[in-house]
């Protein structure tokens, strides 16, 4: 049998914001979901099984919160699954929810993911010191700057691509409500003067801590007739590879470049840069954007940031990228891929309010997890693939 | 190669998460500061306690609460005869699940009695307050049997609680490999040694004992040189919790001459500045008698001043 056609009905996210000390874990998970199934049009009733995304345990200090969830998540006499892909989990878990409905074995599908990061230290649970090894670790910055420095080398990239990346995205979040930052009066300026963090990351390059959900509902093509505009999921893919090998390619990882060659075939893309209509790249630290343009062959090697210098990444680009304001304006860890995917959904929907592209008809959704080593995406269209 | 007793050392987290309630269990947990206890009760009238968030027939959040008793009926124990750090008694105990009088469900907690042969299924039990109340279920020191005399409680008003510190700790023992205990051993003795894929011809440093690209073990050590390149790296100016080395620091991809991946290592001796992509470094070790089997071993590299490794010849190490 060949796999089902499947598509997102309805999207829900939370206000991400550093600190939501008037939720639960629960009931942050809840806020979401519940915009979620009213934007879908259904009720508990209507949803087959439930899969949850978040990432490390450390977070939060719940081992395996999916079992104190599921009354909270509707999963009572469901199915419940939880996915754990690290940063990229958001994502792996959209495209596993797909995979139920495409298998044919679920009608609607809910996705949620979240984190609450204000009840740990995500830099304290990324930096645990390891017996016999040098303390040197820093965080996610510290892990993934000298690989940006390389990036930039490798590249020969002018040193402000990366604060030109922190305004776009941090001027498309002051226009998206549901953003944890909104910084209207960022300016190239204030971005460069910002502190050097892990050099050469500065903090207005960094994305912020958040407290945040999101969730999709996710149906078969007798579920989508009943909606008025579904996003058609046209293809999803994932790989992963080892955090270090000798000759491991840190900047441009082979799972990623696999992963959007399979991605594109899969959608019948030959040519993402003039096919894909907008796109949600995970980008945490600014010149990942350049970094994954090139990853994901939109561009050629080197060549990435080129596309961002020239504007073509804003909202009325080329290529419009992070029209939310992506994780640079909210990052609420756990969820973090999945409101990539989800906004990509809004686009083709037509329902990305403020931060609309015109005409957006095919939209990638991606996220990336761990050293660089776990990817998922998917491109979603507003017609049937 | 020879078989030595893979070296082991403790790791020791802890944390102190703070949970935010939420409308419904703050209920709960103001009510346990104020000597109350309260139920939830959902759509099909059943009341629990400790309080669900969600009703589990509709899905709905559950906003009706009603007062419990503190006394109930024990539905099943457990006998808990070497009390661990942390819980709730220092002396043997029951561990119990109590029905409060006019709840449905039933909540785990201690009951304090002599032995095994002193609890029952059917027990009458109350709860023993705490003096000191704060919003948290150790406000009910344990139960007791209902037979015991007791004390009542004193209820009072409290503002709201709505976050709990939660302290968690663990304590992880960490065992090296055996070719990681070689490498370590090394290391006790000022030498770096790593080990050589037969396939690849890949020299891994710390050796990992299989090749992961072809997947096949490695058993060729090779002694490395303590010196090598900085292939790429990043100046750390951020403070957080638990570092373990003031900020700024420079932490640098170091790649050993005849090594084929580089570790990440400290720049010191030189202006954070002026650390480059294929600057030449070398080890600077501790004095001997502070040698651990640990690559602390090595305190920093230094700048040797030699001429820069062209790009080209560590390119395919970024």
């Amino acid at each position: 049998m060949a796999k089902q056609r499947a598509a997102v009905l309805g999207t829900g996210q939370t206000h991400h914001k550093a600190k939501r000390p008037d939720v639960s874990m629960a009931g942050l998970c809840r806020e979401a979901i519940d915009r979620a199934m009213v934007d879908a049009r259904v009720g508990w009733d209507d949803i087959d099984a439930v899969v949850v995304g978040k990432a490390p345990d450390f977070f939060e200090g719940v081992m395996m919160p999916e079992l104190f969830l599921a009354d909270a998540l509707g999963a009572v006499g469901k199915p419940l699954l939880r996915v754990h892909t690290a940063g990229s989990v958001g994502g792996a878990t959209a495209n596993v929810a797909a995979s139920m409905v495409q298998a044919g074995v679920h009608k609607r599908v809910l996705a949620v993911a979240w984190e609450k990061q204000s009840e740990s230290n995500a830099m304290w649970a990324l930096s645990i010191p390891v017996p016999f090894n040098m303390p040197v670790n820093a965080g996610a910055g510290g892990y993934f700057a000298p690989h940006v420095r390389s990036y930039i080398r490798r590249s020969g990239a002018p040193t402000e691509i990366g604060a030109m990346v922190a305004v776009k995205d941090r001027l498309n979040g002051a226009i998206n409500p549901f953003a944890h930052l909104h910084q209207p009066d960022i300016t190239l300026e204030s971005v460069l003067a910002s502190q050097m963090l892990w050099d050469p990351i500065r903090f207005d390059e960094t994305c912020p801590s958040s407290d945040g959900a999101c969730a999709l509902v996710i149906g078969n093509e007798e579920a989508a007739a009943a909606v008025d505009q579904p996003a058609w999921i046209h293809a999803t893919a994932m790989r992963s590879e080892p955090t270090t090998y000798s000759g491991r390619d840190q900047v441009n990882p082979k799972a990623g470049q696999e992963a959007a060659a399979a991605l594109w075939k899969q959608a019948g893309i030959t040519n993402p840069l003039e096919e894909i209509d907008c796109a949600e790249i995970y980008v945490p630290f600014s010149w990942f954007e350049p970094m994954w343009i090139e990853n994901l062959g939109f561009m050629p090697e080197g060549k990435g940031w080129t596309l961002t210098e020239a504007g073509e990444t804003a909202i009325g680009g080329k290529l419009p990228i992070n029209m939310s304001g992506g994780v640079l304006s909210s990052n609420p860890i756990g969820a973090s891929g999945m409101l990539r995917f989800a906004e990509a959904a809004r686009q083709v929907m037509g329902r990305a309010e403020e931060h609309q592209v015109d005409g957006a008809r095919k939209a990638l959704g991606h996220a990336y997890g761990g050293g660089s080593q776990f990817y998922s995406m998917w491109v979603v269209g507003s017609e049937k693939p | 190669m020879s078989v030595t007793e893979p070296l082991s050392a403790p790791i020791e987290l802890s944390f102190d998460y703070t949970r935010s309630l939420g409308t419904t269990l703050s209920r709960f947990m103001t009510g346990l500061a104020e000597g109350r206890l309260l139920g939830a009760k959902v759509s099909d009238g059943r009341v629990f306690v400790p309080p669900v968030e969600y009703d589990p027939v509709t899905g709905a959040a559950v906003t009706e609460f009603v007062p419990v008793s503190d006394e109930g009926t024990v539905v099943s124990w457990s006998w808990a005869p070497a009390p661990l750090p942390g819980q709730p008694l220092v002396t043997p105990f029951a561990w119990v699940f109590v029905r409060l009088d006019g709840a449905d469900t039933s909540i785990l907690h201690a009951l304090d009695v002599a032995g095994p042969t002193e609890v029952r299924t059917g027990l009458r039990v109350r709860a023993r307050w705490s003096g000191e109340r704060v919003g948290a279920i150790s406000d009910i020191i344990c139960f007791e049997p209902a037979s015991a005399p007791g004390t009542p409680v004193t209820q009072t008003t409290v503002e709201p609680v709505e976050i709990v510190t939660t302290p968690v700790s663990l304590t992880v023992q960490h065992t090296a490999s055996q070719q990681e205990t070689t490498y370590l051993l090394g290391l006790e003795q000022g030498k770096l040694i790593g080990q050589r894929c037969p396939v690849c011809s890949k020299v891994y440093v710390p050796p990992r004992g299989a090749c992961p690209v072809d997947g096949v073990p490695t058993v060729e050590n090779v002694e490395l040189a303590d010196r090598g390149i900085v292939t790429t790296f990043c100046v750390v100016n951020v403070p957080f919790m638990g570092q373990k080395i003031k900020p700024p620091y420079v932490a640098a991809y170091v790649l050993l001459d005849g090594a084929d991946i580089a570790f990440l290592h400290l720049i010191l001796e030189c202006d954070a500045a002026d650390v480059r992509m294929g600057m030449k470094v070398e080890a600077v070790w501790r004095p001997r008698e502070e040698w651990v089997p640990g690559l602390q071993n090595i305190d920093y590299f230094r700048p040797t001043g030699e001429p820069d490794a062209p790009y080209d010849s560590f390119k395919e190490h970024l």
